[in-house]
Parts: structure tokens; sequence; C-alpha cells
């Protein structure tokens, strides 16, 4: 084997099904890769021990012919995911040092099928972010760079760790979460393929909470086969989380490689922004020739209020984020002020210490649109806004199957590009929010790369509960597209 | 509608955030530039329209009101004030509230 490294999680399953390899021999070889990368600041914690041990048993159940669907496979968890006994930090310095008594049910489903943790994933702070940089422990670089350029470019957020480590092969596959567009931007930024199942697919207990209406778990993998192993594992219901829907998880590994020939493709006119760089308007337009291509119905479809979906957004999140954040108070968990002079400055000292300025920024957001006088105009609204938005997809799905969009309005952007205009910086989710708003499961796939070698993405929206029709269309869309370009190995 | 200095001392008050007043300022400003993209939402007729409360079409489940076991359950102290910055006797310790 040349290198276990550049297996992709559905050939290194099999390779340890078939004991071409062990579980240890994978593991100490991304142990490796993680030690060369730390350029690229993926990881918060590694937890190499653990990861040893959890192979080695593995290793024991696989020469037995036992284990999991992904027995043995070394991945990497977002540190939104609460991992007991390990640092679940949420990329925030009021979680710093927070070790978690208990497991989050997405992981304890991975560990459950076998799955091996190589350690826990840097963030964009609580999620809110789109380029890493919000993160307490630094921003996350990602491995690609514009061609003959060396600028430290942004992997995307806030699942940055999941998208770098993934392109950059510090792990088989990683969990991550969207409340925004947090899975399928970074995926897009990254040339990796990122899943957002449909709202109740993913449990969210144990996952540090954002915004609790929104927030989905999924997987960021190389290939839509690996991120269709990983959802089949990381899916299904649990009466903890009392918005997890009680369906069966299908296989979705089944749907790769079925005929799209008849599935009507939705094409959204106003996803068509003004100044949406020529490059991403003409990857839409190759992606709408590769499906007619397959014999599917390319349909025009209207969706007029899509300008709408991030102004909801940023009524809707910052207002279940300022309820959600005020369990950090400095007294159960998370960091406490040294100096105060009463409780009140207690609370207050302890959260300006902990939080960074973004996260600050929303919480005072939330807190405006949901207090005395001010909830009917901006919060009442926004949730009536974001219904008519689900309206319009409801009816939308009546003539289509899937919907095909670009992933992300730019590829990636240098650090500090839009840092200073939160605005700016909201805008990257313009294509990705509106799923979330909707509920609906949306997923990137790479498609192409730009003048500067950046790598692009292009997104496929489904029906609630119908991912098995989007890995359709994603492995169709893979197979067109051909991608298989790979990041120089600058970092090590 | 936008907010002034004294709206955004009020707002971190009740977030329980301590602004020093040199960022007041900054922030009223960060603020409205928010609130003013935001308000493009004065466009939409919503008229007659229900908010929406939830992306999932089901009953909230109901379950019986009894102590749960596992990591959601009783019986573990130790675990309750495990992470907490002090602690005694299986207390949280808070600076005095009441005279």
């Amino acid at each position: 084997m040349s290198d276990i490294t550049d297996l992709s999680l559905a050939d290194l399953r099999d390779a340890l099904k078939a004991k071409k390899v062990s579980s240890l021999e994978a593991t100490n070889a991304y142990l490796a890769n993680i030690e060369k990368a730390k350029a690229l600041n993926a990881f918060v914690t590694v937890t190499a021990d653990r990861a040893r041990d959890m192979a080695k048993a593995s290793d024991a159940k696989l020469a037995k012919g036992e284990g999991g669907a992904i027995e043995g496979a070394p991945l990497g968890i977002k540190d939104l995911f609460c991992t007991e006994g390990v640092q679940t930090t949420a990329g925030s310095h009021i979680l710093e040092g927070f070790i978690p008594p208990y497991e989050s049910s997405v992981t304890a489903n991975l560990w459950r099928d076998g799955a091996v943790m190589l350690g826990k994933l840097n963030m964009d702070e609580f999620a809110m972010g789109s380029s890493n940089e919000t993160s307490y422990f630094g921003p996350v670089i990602n491995p690609w760079r514009a061609k003959g350029g060396n600028a430290p470019l942004t992997p995307g957020g806030s699942s940055g760790g999941s998208s770098t480590s993934v392109a950059a092969h510090l792990c088989a596959a990683a969990t991550a979460t969207d409340t925004g567009g947090s899975i399928r931007q970074p995926a897009s930024l990254t040339a990796t393929v990122g899943v957002k199942p449909t709202y109740g697919r993913c449990s969210r207990w144990g996952i540090v909470a954002f915004a609790s209406s929104l927030d989905q778990a999924g997987p960021i993998a190389r290939d839509t086969r690996d991120a269709a192993i990983m959802l089949r594992s990381m899916a299904g219901h649990d009466p903890k989380d009392s918005t997890s829907v009680n369906r069966p998880v299908p296989d979705y590994e089944k749907s790769l490689g079925a005929s799209v020939k008849g599935l009507r493709i939705g094409v959204p006119k106003e996803y068509r922004l003004d100044g949406m760089p020529a490059e991403i308007e003409k990857l839409w337009a190759q992606g709408i020739a590769w499906f007619r291509d397959a014999g599917c119905k390319i349909v025009d479809i209207s969706l007029p209020l899509t300008k709408y979906a991030l102004p909801v957004y940023y009524i809707v999140a910052p207002a279940e984020a300022s309820s959600n954040l005020a369990r950090y108070d400095g007294v159960r968990y998370g960091h406490r002020a040294k100096e105060f002079s009463d409780v009140q400055s207690m609370y207050a000292n302890s959260r300006a210490e902990g939080f960074g300025k973004e996260v600050q920024r929303r919480i005072m957001i939330g807190t405006y649109v949901l207090s005395a006088g001010y909830y009917d105009a901006y919060y009442i609204k926004a949730q009536k806004v974001r219904k008519r938005i689900l309206d319009e997809f409801n009816d939308a799905f009546k003539k289509v199957d899937l919907i095909l969009t670009p992933s992300s309005p730019s590829a990636a952007f240098a650090l500090g590009e839009k840092s200073d205009d939160p605005v700016q910086m909201y805008l990257n989710d313009v294509f990705t929010v509106t799923a979330n708003l909707a509920g609906l499961p949306g997923a990137s796939v790479p498609a192409g790369l730009d003048a500067k070698g950046l790598p692009l993405g292009l997104q496929l929206i489904a029906k609630p509960f119908d991912e098995e029709t989007m890995f359709k269309g994603m492995f169709a869309l893979e197979q067109a597209a051909g991608f298989r370009a790979r990041p120089e190995a600058w970092w090590g | 509608m936008s907010v002034d200095k004294d709206i955004v001392r009020k707002v971190a008050r009740l977030a329980r955030l301590a602004v020093p007043e040199d960022r007041l300022e900054p922030l009223t400003a960060e603020l409205n530039g928010i609130l003013k993209w935001i308000e493009q939402l004065n466009e939409v007729d919503v008229a007659g329209v229900e908010a929406m409360t939830s992306t999932v079409d089901m009953k909230l489940p109901m379950r019986e009101d009894v102590l749960q076991s596992g990591p959601t359950g009783g019986g573990q102290p130790d675990n309750v004030v495990k992470n907490a910055p002090r602690t005694e006797d299986h207390f949280f310790v808070v600076p005095k509230v009441v005279e």
C-alpha cells in the first residue's frame, strides 16, 4: 500500500474488512499527517492515545470478522460535538477546558459503528462565522493556495477544521454542522463533499447549541460515496432530541450510480446575483449542461424571496443564539472572570471575557430583536417571511426533484479580507441559508477550479427526507465533473 | 429602526455582557449597520401569514414524567459539578446574592 491516508473512506473500509491494512496502521498514518500539518491549525485537540486504543479494539473485532459499518476508520470530530472525557470548546474561550461527562448522540452512533476518533477539529466560535477567523484558537488555513501565490486562504466556516482536515488527508472523513451554510460553504472552498441533511435527520443532542431551529449535523468527506457512508452512521432517531424524526435511515450508498434520467432539475433564476464572478456563473451553466446530457429535464423556477433569506437568518439565528448562550454564566461550567464585585458583574465580566467579538455582536442583536417592543417588528416578522420562503420551496418542489445552484458566491478568500465588515461576511451564505430556513437537505460537490486554481462547488437541494435523490444527483454530478485536483502539500 | 448608545447599553445589560464605555459607540455603529441591512424585510408582504415555529411538521413527543437513566438521569452529583469553576460539597459557589 503506497499511502493508507490516500484511500477514500469506502476503500479504507473495504481494505480493513479484507485485512489488507489494520486500523492501527491507518490511525498511526493519520496521526503522522496531523503532526506534520500543524501549520493548517485544523485540530484544537489531538486524541492520539485514545485513537490508538480505539484502533486496537477495532483490529481485534476485525480479526474475528466482526465490527460495524465503518469499523476502524479514523475520523475527525468538529469541536461542537460533546465527547465524553475529551475537551469540547466550540472554538470558544468560554468553554476552554470543558470536559463533557457524556457523548453526543451523533458521535455515539459513529463509535457504535466502529469509527476511531483522531481528535477535535477547529471551528468558528460557536459556529458563528464563514472564514474560521472567529475561533479563539486561531484561524484554520486552507490547504489550497492560489496558483503562484502563498497567501493563507480561508477554508470557509464554520466547519473549517473539518473541511481542511478532509482536504489535506488528516482524517478519512469528518463530522460537521450547518446552521446557515457551515458544512456546504467550507466544502465548496476546499474541494470536499459536504452534506447537510434534512432538519431532524441527525440528533442535535450533545451538540453545543447555536440556533436550535436551524442547526443540523452532517459529514464533510472526500467524495459522495464517503459522505453517504458517513451520513448513514450519523443519522437516526434519538428520543433525547424532541425534533429528531423517527423514520428509518436508508443505505444512502445504494442510491449512488442509479440513473438520473428523467429527473427534473430546478434552476432558480434568483440565485444569479449581481456582481457574481463570471466563473461561478459558467460553472453553474456547466452543471446544468451535465444534467441535461444525463437525460434530466431542466426546469426554470423562481424563488423570489431568496434575497430576504439572509436578513431573516440574521434575526432568527441571533435570537436563538442569545437564548441558547444565556447558559454560559460562569457558574456551572466554563470561564469565570477573576475580577467582579457581585453576582451580576461576575456574569457580565465572565461573558465579556469568554465570548469573542462576533459572538457578542450576535448575542446583542438577538437580545435586541427579542426585547419588549421590538419582538413583533423583528422576530415575528422574520418568522413570517421564513414561512413564506418555506411555502415557496414547497411550490417549487411540485415541479422539480432537485434544485441546482452554486454553493458559494466566491472561491476561498484571503484571511482578513472580509473580517472588517460583518454584512460582507454574512453574504457568504447567500446560496446555502435558504435550505436551513426551510429545513431542506442540501449538499456541495466539487465541480471545477477558477482561473486562480481554486476549487468551486455546486449545490443540490432536495425535498425533505429525500437525501436518496440528492445522493443520486450528487454522484451523477461528481461523475460528470470528474474532479481530480488536489492541493499541493506545502504544509509538510 | 436604529439603536443609540443608550439602547446598546441597556441591551448589553440585558445580555449580561460587560461592554466598556469606549466600546459603546463603535458597537452602536456595527449594530446599526446590521439592522439597516435587515430592514429590507419591510418590503415583504406577510399579511395573513402565520409565523413559522418549526420546519418539521410533527407533534412534539411526550414522555412519562419519571427520572431518566443514563447520561441525563439522576444520581450523578459528581458529574453535575465536575466542570464548575468553584464548588463545595456538590454545591455551586457564587458571590453572595442576598444580604
